[in-house]
């Protein structure tokens, strides 16, 4: 009996020693451990040998199964590591096919990014952003701006005019006075939004949008405005950038500037040996208009919030075009591409 | 304004580049739009010429021989092709060895045989302008012949076009400017051209003069010169009023033009032969007519300023003269008008008329009434130079000229404006260059105007002069020191964010729309008659009708787009916009909420390797866009069936979007006929209130405990009439099946024969959890069966198992 054993044990190592798959090895293991197999009828068998003879033989014959088992597992733990790196190499896919589903792209126009932009600038300041609307009284649009009873802008040629007294605001300005009007300084503010004007052609567009803003605190200057603006235009465009205030005139600024942001295509004006077309050759270019809040206009609202006393209160103001920075920036060429929303024109700003 | 830099120097010469002196001008306030070079490198070989014959080429249709008189022994045979030329003409003449703008030089050449010796020029061809209609012709006074072309042409000048702003009107004139750079560079400002004046003030007689309307002419001064025989524009006069854009046309056109040029004060020359019996300034009587200068006959409006006399109408005031009285070469006495007008006026008459001139331009800023004594002044030297003849004695001066004002201005009050630290001298020199009078006492200056800077009245009007002049490079750049700290978006601003964002993870893109719209979109959206969205805010003054009304729903502009993009060929589209609508409110202003809303149209996922052709973005697509956006900021949202459904979309494939409970928009596919009317493929849009979503998303998220017990999934199908709405059914589910029922879906829907017509199986998807304990299987099954108890009693469900 137990040389049967061993013989089994040793028939069954060799099998198993020349075994080449895992399926060889399963077969194999049916048919030294399956059921119907010699070892472990032996095994069943033992209860009914000679007593003298259960011990050893039940002993061997437990042995020669632990053998084999183990000698089998190893086997086949050989095996499954190989036979697993053959599987992976035939799973292999084509990575470079596009993700499934593929995500449909999206994005803000950039006239959103460009606001964002802007606003998130000035939100680090510490200015607010005041909303209002849009179909506005003349009386905040014009009238406590300081535009005189005749001035040009009033006229239907020039603006958009729902009745009488109301129109389309020609600028987000309004909503300064009915910020104003609601809160006393300090105030620093920028009012966002879309505003209206009666021209169509191949640099204006009836309806565009504005930033403005206002700040009103005590002795705020020239100086301060000439700072903020210089931190703008570094965020904007580029921390190498400088700025200059031109004088100019607006209705509601005293005095009242224009403001030039160094080019940032050139140098000097000059760009590959030519004269860069974006500055026109004169190293500046106009982003947006300003000044010192006229006195007229806080004493428009200096009635209902007279904290707003005119001989005590200074402040500035600015407005720019949100059209006119992104087309600077990101090199747009023709306003009218901002408002046809090409797909094309959209995605690659996303 | 177009200002000869020659006659700019004339005035004040810093001794700089013309680029060098715009650069100085707008750094001051001056902007310069352009700096033009006029005429030719060389002058000489330019001469005036007189054309003496001008007869048809022998063997050529189109050109001229002619026989020109350039100051030679002999007359010049010059072959011109242009159609103007003909005898009697006084011409510009290029002769042989004249290099032209373009580099060509001149050269004795034959044209069809007949040999020419020289051009005769047109505007263009000498570099002064753009006329190529023909040649140029010029005054018979511009001769002799054989005279330089140069001296009578500006054919070595350099033009600045400036834009001086409308508070500014005293640099409308050259001097002006003049003064500008003086104050800017601190080069000498020659004495002003009107302090010599050769006439006298007293009574005139000759005319009698009344003007009705004193708000209408603040001032009107008038004289008159006797004894006018021929005469002749000098021509440095008439070069530099060419470069300045304005036609040389007779010696007392001519002076009123260069008094305007020079002084910025527009003067008016009557024939006082031709008028009958004295002028009135008065306002128009509707009707009246009157022929002017160019020609036409124009109807007057009523109340429009006129100046007649008691044969009606001879001008309207500050706009045109007219024909009737008129100068001319037979002209020996004239009447000389001096005056200034209410601009705005001014401005309503001309643009009226479409009767735009360099008049009409100054006076309608509103001139200074200083500027007609001024203007009378410098013209009677003018007078005097070129006919030999001074006024006769007297003015008519109606109206004033004007208290000169003083300011007082704090030397505090500068620097906090400013931001500076400017000493009484920095302050007081840069006004005293531009005319002011600057006395100090104390911390106080007191600042006199000048009579022609009625801009300046108040403190801040002279720091901007300060600053300007001082110079704005010069000011620090601060940040304001104190802050406000305001500075975050308000919750309603971030959320709107947060919706744009959603939209874009989303897969859409945020499209720029119009807020104008035309009227008949309401037809082509199919909108009811009586639908209030038809009841839009109205423009007076459209800039068509097609942008005539504000619009009230996002989806026309979506539309425009999406339909661009089709026909382009763009096979995916998916715009998006938030924006405000426009609707009447009863204030007459507007309400304006804000929305947001987006047309999909196309696959409802991207084509790829794995499906090529997938299904077309369906309601239910939108409603997964919808979804994303309301989830990501946690708004109890779902979608209800449409009582009535949106004209515009399916009636059987669309809904309410109701957020915590209330409608807030529509979802649905497009309606066929809208669809097909954009002529966009099938498509699903929607359009949801923002105000619902800021209102409905919780301002603070708070934590809910996560229970650490299993869950148990268990699915049921129930066949429902089809009229029974799934979300019915999950509404039930959710109910009876609390607390032990976390969630539930739909994972399945199934029609078929077996089912019979009008009935639909719904496969429903639930997870059970307790909190407390490891629910078991059979507590699982009991609520299960219990749910379905309540669908089969509610609604009439029957377990398909
Ligand atoms: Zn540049």
């Amino acid at each position: 009996m137990l040389e049967r054993i061993s013989q089994i044990v040793d028939e069954a190592k060799a099998a198993v020693g020349a075994a080449t798959t895992s399926a060889e090895l399963e077969e194999l293991r049916i048919k030294w451990l399956g059921r119907k197999a010699e070892l472990p009828n032996i095994l069943r068998g033992v209860k009914d040998l000679d007593p003298s003879e259960r011990g050893p033989a039940g002993k061997a014959a437990n042995q020669a199964r632990v053998e084999l088992e183990g000698a089998i597992d190893t086997k086949m733990a050989s095996f499954a590591g190989a036979e697993l790196e053959l599987r992976l190499v035939e799973d292999a896919v084509d990575i470079t096919l596009p993700a499934h589903p593929q995500q449909f792209p999206g994005g803000l126009h950039l006239l959103t990014q460009t606001m964002r932009e802007i606003e998130d600038v000035f939100l680090g300041l510490g200015y607010g952003i005041a909303e209002g609307p849009e179909v506005e009284l003349v009386a905040y649009n014009f009238d406590a701006l300081n535009h005189a009873p005749h001035h040009p802008a009033r006229s239907p040629s020039d603006t958009f005019y729902v009745g009488d007294s109301v129109l389309l605001r020609t600028h987000t300005s309004p909503v300064q006075v009915r910020t104003m009007l609601v809160t006393p300084p300090p105030l620093y503010v920028i009012a966002p939004g879309r505003v209206y004007r009666r021209d169509d052609d191949a640099t204006h567009t009836p309806q565009f949008h504005q930033i403005e803003g206002l700040a009103v605190d005590e002795g705020i200057s020239l100086a301060d405005l000439k700072g903020t603006l210089l931190a703008f235009a570094k965020a904007i465009f580029g921390d190498e950038r400088e700025i200059r205030l031109r004088p100019h005139f607006f209705p509601f600024t005293e005095p009242s500037v224009e403001v030039d942001v160094s080019c940032f295509a050139c140098n000097e004006g000059v760009s590959n040996g030519e004269r860069c077309g974006l500055c026109k050759g004169t190293a500046w270019i106009e982003i947006l208009g300003a000044g010192m809040v006229d006195p007229n206009v806080f004493a428009s609202v200096a009635g209902e919030q007279p904290a707003y006393d005119p001989e005590k209160v200074q402040g500035f103001a600015f407005g720019l075009g949100i059209e006119r920075i992104a087309m600077l920036k990101h090199s747009v060429p023709d306003l009218r591409l901002l408002y046809d929303n090409d797909i094309r024109f959209l995605e690659q700003f996303a | 304004m177009k200002v000869p830099l020659s006659l700019l120097l004339e005035f004040c010469d810093p001794g700089l580049s013309a680029e060098e002196i715009s650069s100085v001008l707008a750094l001051s306030g001056t902007e310069v739009e352009r700096v033009t070079r006029l005429g030719v490198e060389d002058s000489s070989n330019f001469v005036v010429g007189v054309v003496l014959t001008a007869d048809q080429h022998p063997d050529a249709d189109r050109l001229k021989v002619c026989s020109v008189d350039v100051g030679a022994p002999e007359p010049a045979t010059i072959v011109c092709g242009a159609p103007n030329v003909d005898a009697g003409q006084t011409v510009a003449v290029a002769l042989p060895g004249a290099v032209m703008p373009g580099g060509m030089t001149i050269k004795k050449a034959k044209l069809r045989g007949v040999e020419s010796s020289g051009m005769i020029c047109a505007e263009d061809e000498l570099g002064l302008g753009k006329g190529h209609q023909g040649i140029l012709v010029l005054p018979n006074t511009a001769g002799p012949a054989g005279r330089p072309l140069g001296e009578v042409l500006p054919l070595d000048e350099t033009v600045l076009e400036l834009e001086i702003t409308p508070n500014r009107p005293d640099c409308l004139g050259v001097y002006g400017v003049a003064r500008e750079l003086h104050a800017a560079t601190g080069a000498e400002l020659k004495p002003a051209p009107w302090e010599r004046d050769l006439g006298s003030g007293g009574d005139l007689d000759g005319i009698q003069v009344s003007v009705e309307d004193s708000d209408q002419c603040p001032i009107f001064t008038a004289r008159i010169y006797e004894g006018l025989s021929a005469a002749v524009t000098p021509p440095a006069i008439a070069a530099h009023l060419t470069a300045a854009g304005m036609r040389p046309i007779s010696p007392v056109v001519d002076i009123t033009n260069y008094v305007m040029l020079v002084i910025g004060e527009p003067l008016h020359a009557f024939d006082l032969d031709k008028i009958e019996g004295g002028l009135t300034v008065r306002p128009a009587v509707a009707g009246e007519t009157v022929a002017t200068l160019d020609g036409e006959d124009r109807t007057l409006i009523e109340g429009e300023t006129i100046i007649a006399d008691v044969g009606g109408p001879t001008s309207i005031a500050g706009v045109m003269g007219g024909a009737r009285s008129e100068v001319g070469w037979e002209t020996t006495r004239v009447l000389l008008e001096a005056a200034t007008w209410h601009g705005p006026s001014i401005n309503r008459t001309s643009a009226r008329l479409g009767l735009r001139s360099e008049a009409s331009g100054r006076f309608e800023k509103g001139l200074a009434p200083v500027l007609a004594s001024r203007g009378q002044a410098f013209a009677s030297q003018l007078f005097e130079q070129i006919y030999g003849v001074t006024p006769v004695a007297g003015t008519v001066a109606i109206g004033a000229v004007g208290e000169a004002t003083t300011v007082k201005l704090s030397h505090h009050k500068v620097n906090s404006l400013m931001g500076s630290q400017l000493t009484a001298e920095r302050i007081s020199a840069p006004l005293e260059r531009l005319g002011f009078t600057v006395a100090l006492d104390g911390d106080e200056f007191s600042v006199g105007v000048p009579l022609d800077r009625l801009d300046v009245t108040r403190d801040v009007d002279v720091i901007e002069e300060i600053a300007r002049i001082d110079g704005l490079e010069k000011l620090e750049a601060t940040i304001p020191t104190s802050g406000a700290g305001g500075g975050r978006l308000t919750r309603d601003q971030r959320i709107r964010r947060q919706v744009q964002d959603a939209l874009v993870s989303a897969g859409c893109f945020e499209a720029a729309g119009w807020s104008f719209c035309a009227p008949g979109l309401s037809d082509r959206l199919r909108l009811a008659a009586d639908d209030p969205r038809r009841n839009a805010i109205t423009l007076v003054n459209p800039m068509s009708s097609e942008e005539s009304i504000l619009r009230t729903t996002l989806l026309g502009s979506l539309l425009d787009s999406a339909a661009r993009n089709a026909a382009r060929g763009a096979s995916a589209i998916r715009l998006f916009e938030t924006g405000p609508v426009y609707l009447p409110s009863e204030d007459g202003l507007s309400d304006e909420p804000q929305r947001f809303g987006a047309v999909l149209c196309g696959p409802a996922t991207q084509p790829d390797w794995r499906n090529a052709s997938p299904d077309d973005v369906d309601v239910h697509g939108a409603i997964g866009v919808i979804g994303g956006v309301l989830d990501s900021l946690h708004c109890q949202w779902k979608i209800v069936p449409a009582t009535e459904p949106e004209p515009f979309l399916h009636p059987g494939r669309s809904g309410v979007i109701e957020i915590a409970g209330r409608p807030a928009g529509w979802v649905g596919d497009l309606h066929p006929l809208v669809s097909a009317e954009w002529g966009l493929d099938g498509g699903v849009a929607f359009e949801v209130d923002l105000d619902a979503v800021i209102s409905a998303s919780p301002e603070v998220l708070h934590y809910w405990a996560v229970s650490a017990h299993p869950m148990v999934g268990q699915d049921l199908a129930v066949v429902v009439d089809a009229g029974v709405s799934a979300a019915e059914l999950i509404e039930i589910a959710e109910e009876v099946g609390s607390p032990e029922l976390e969630s539930v879906v739909v994972f399945d829907i199934y029609r078929g024969e077996q089912l019979g017509e009008n009935a639909v199986s719904v496969g429903l998807r639930f997870v059970f959890r307790a909190d407390d304990r490891t629910l078991t299987e059979e507590e699982a099954s009991a609520v299960r069966q219990r749910i379905l108890d309540a669908l089969q009693d509610r609604k009439g469900a029957q377990s398909r198992g």
